[in-house]
This record gives C-alpha cells, sequence and structure tokens, in this order.
C-alpha cells in the first residue's frame, strides 16, 4: 500500500515528462494541459492500489494512456484503424548518404539531424497514426521496455515490436520528406543510394 | 551473422530486449562490418535527437493547479516557519 501522503512528492517530478507526451497524444495544447491534470487527479485518488516498489513512472503513463483513450479519442470518435506500409533498413541514413558520405567528408548525418527544428521533429511524431505514435513515443522518448508498453497500452508484445518497426520507418521518412521541403539535404546525394552492406 | 540478420534485429538489439548470446553475435558483426556499424551508430543518435527534441516545458499555471489540487504548497508560498 502506498501513502497518498507521499504521491505528490513521487509523482510530481514526472509532470514535464507526462505533459510533453500529452501533447504530442493530443496534439492540443489545451487539451494537454487538462490530460495531465485529469491524468495527476486519478493517480492521486487511486494511489491506494499503486503497489510500492513497482515501477511509478509506468503506472502514471497507464493512467495518461487511458485517459487519453477514454476522454479523447471517445470525443473525436475517431477510430483510426491505420496501418503503415513497411519500409526498406536504414531508410533515413541510406538517404543522407550512408558510410559514402561519411568517407567523402560531406555534412555528417548526425549534423543534419541536429539542424532538424524541434517542431519538426514533434511534427513528424505526431503525425503518425496514433498506435504507432503511442508505441514509438512510450519506447523511444521515455525509453520504457516492451513488455512495460505492453502493459501500458494493453496489447500484446507482439503488436508492440511491429508497431514500433513501423512507425520508426514511418518516422524516418517524414523527416526525410521534411529535410526535403527544408532544404536540409545533403549536397550531392544520389536520388536511391544502393544498399551498401557488404559480409 | 550476416548484414540481413543483424539489421533485421537491429531495433530488438538497440532497445536492449535481445539474449547476451544475440547481442554478442551482433556485436561481432558490427566489429567486422563497418557500413552496418555506421548505420547502428546513425539509429542510436537518431533516437538521442527525437528524443531530446521532443521536451516541452510545464506550463507554470498548470504545474500550480495540479499542485493546488493535491494539497501541496504553492511553490511561490514557501510555508512559513513556526
Amino acid at each position: 500500500m502506498a501513502d497518498q501522503e507521499q504521491f505528490a512528492d513521487l509523482a510530481m517530478p514526472y509532470m514535464s515528462a507526462l505533459y510533453s507526451a500529452a501533447l504530442r497524444m493530443t496534439r492540443n495544447p489545451a487539451d494537454a494541459e487538462d490530460l495531465v491534470q485529469e491524468t495527476y487527479l486519478r493517480a492521486y485518488r487511486g494511489f491506494g492500489g499503486f503497489r510500492e516498489g513497482t515501477n511509478l513512472k509506468a503506472w502514471l503513463y497507464k493512467i495518461l494512456t487511458n485517459t487519453f483513450i477514454n476522454t479523447y479519442r471517445a470525443k473525436k470518435r475517431r477510430p483510426e484503424q491505420t496501418d503503415l506500409d513497411d519500409t526498406e533498413d536504414f531508410y533515413l541514413f541510406r538517404r543522407l548518404g550512408g558510410l559514402e558520405a561519411a568517407e567523402a567528408n560531406r555534412t555528417p548525418e548526425s549534423e543534419v539531424l541536429e539542424s532538424i527544428p524541434d517542431e519538426a521533429v514533434k511534427e513528424a511524431l505526431e503525425a503518425l497514426p496514433e498506435q504507432f505514435r503511442m508505441a514509438v513515443l512510450l519506447a523511444d522518448v521515455e525509453g520504457f521496455s516492451y513488455k512495460e508498453i505492453a502493459e501500458i497500452m494493453d496489447v500484446p508484445i507482439g503488436t508492440v515490436m511491429s508497431r514500433l518497426h513501423r512507425g520508426r520507418k514511418q518516422l524516418q521518412k517524414s523527416l526525410w520528406e521534411f529535410a526535403g521541403e527544408r532544404g536540409l539535404r545533403p549536397e550531392p546525394a544520389r536520388p536511391e543510394p544502393a544498399p551498401q552492406a557488404g559480409g | 551473422m550476416d548484414c540481413d540478420k543483424a539489421i533485421h534485429r537491429i531495433y530488438h538489439y538497440l532497445d536492449g530486449e535481445l539474449t547476451i548470446w544475440r547481442r554478442r553475435a551482433i556485436a561481432r558483426h558490427l566489429d567486422e562490418c563497418p557500413p552496418c556499424a555506421e548505420g547502428f551508430d546513425f539509429e542510436i543518435e537518431l533516437r538521442q535527437v527525437i528524443a531530446s527534441k521532443c521536451r516541452d516545458e510545464v506550463p507554470p499555471e498548470l504545474r500550480r493547479r495540479i499542485a493546488a489540487a493535491l494539497g501541496e504548497p504553492l511553490p511561490e508560498d514557501p510555508p512559513e516557519t513556526l
């Protein structure tokens, strides 16, 4: 049994992470604020059921996710059963020139990545269909394990893995398109570089 | 291990979701195969960039509202000393 008096001390430090996640989920600051507030109130009321020694962050994210699904998604009446096509591996790396670019001393891929504005990365993530967006957010931004994500989203681990796989690749495509629109693509780049994997 | 197998397991590897033996097999492949090693490094870096660029500041008003709802002393009003 967890003590409700401890709740604020333990849970308040996660507010920044929860708010960022809420923004990616709702794509709207007003809804994100309401979602975070509602999450804290529900967590506070339910804190007696939280088992000490288990993962508080994962527990808070589960409440955030459930609240989002029950409240905000229901409001929009948009089931979003979109699927994503599979894409080749190393999509973005290959388009940025891959190993050849590094050897030719062209703009390193890392500089191209750093030059992408925060807003563009957020937009690319927010453009993913919901179930893929949630998986990528929980894994790549928040660092949860497959098992934790499966529990938070209430889906089998295999589903988590396939959503991550496709969601990550789609995110790379979006970032590549963005780099093209903003003229951030390195020059000269061949339009469709062939895979360079040897061995 | 060949490139296709290593790349097939890239996300499991980067996510820390492989057995120690499979991890070692991939690590050995990366030692021997610069193109794959570069690709793996890029994926690690991309993930760090995504995580660092997806952070937002909590509006102070929201922080105050939640603190008040939880019965916490407000940040601006430290409790008086007795």
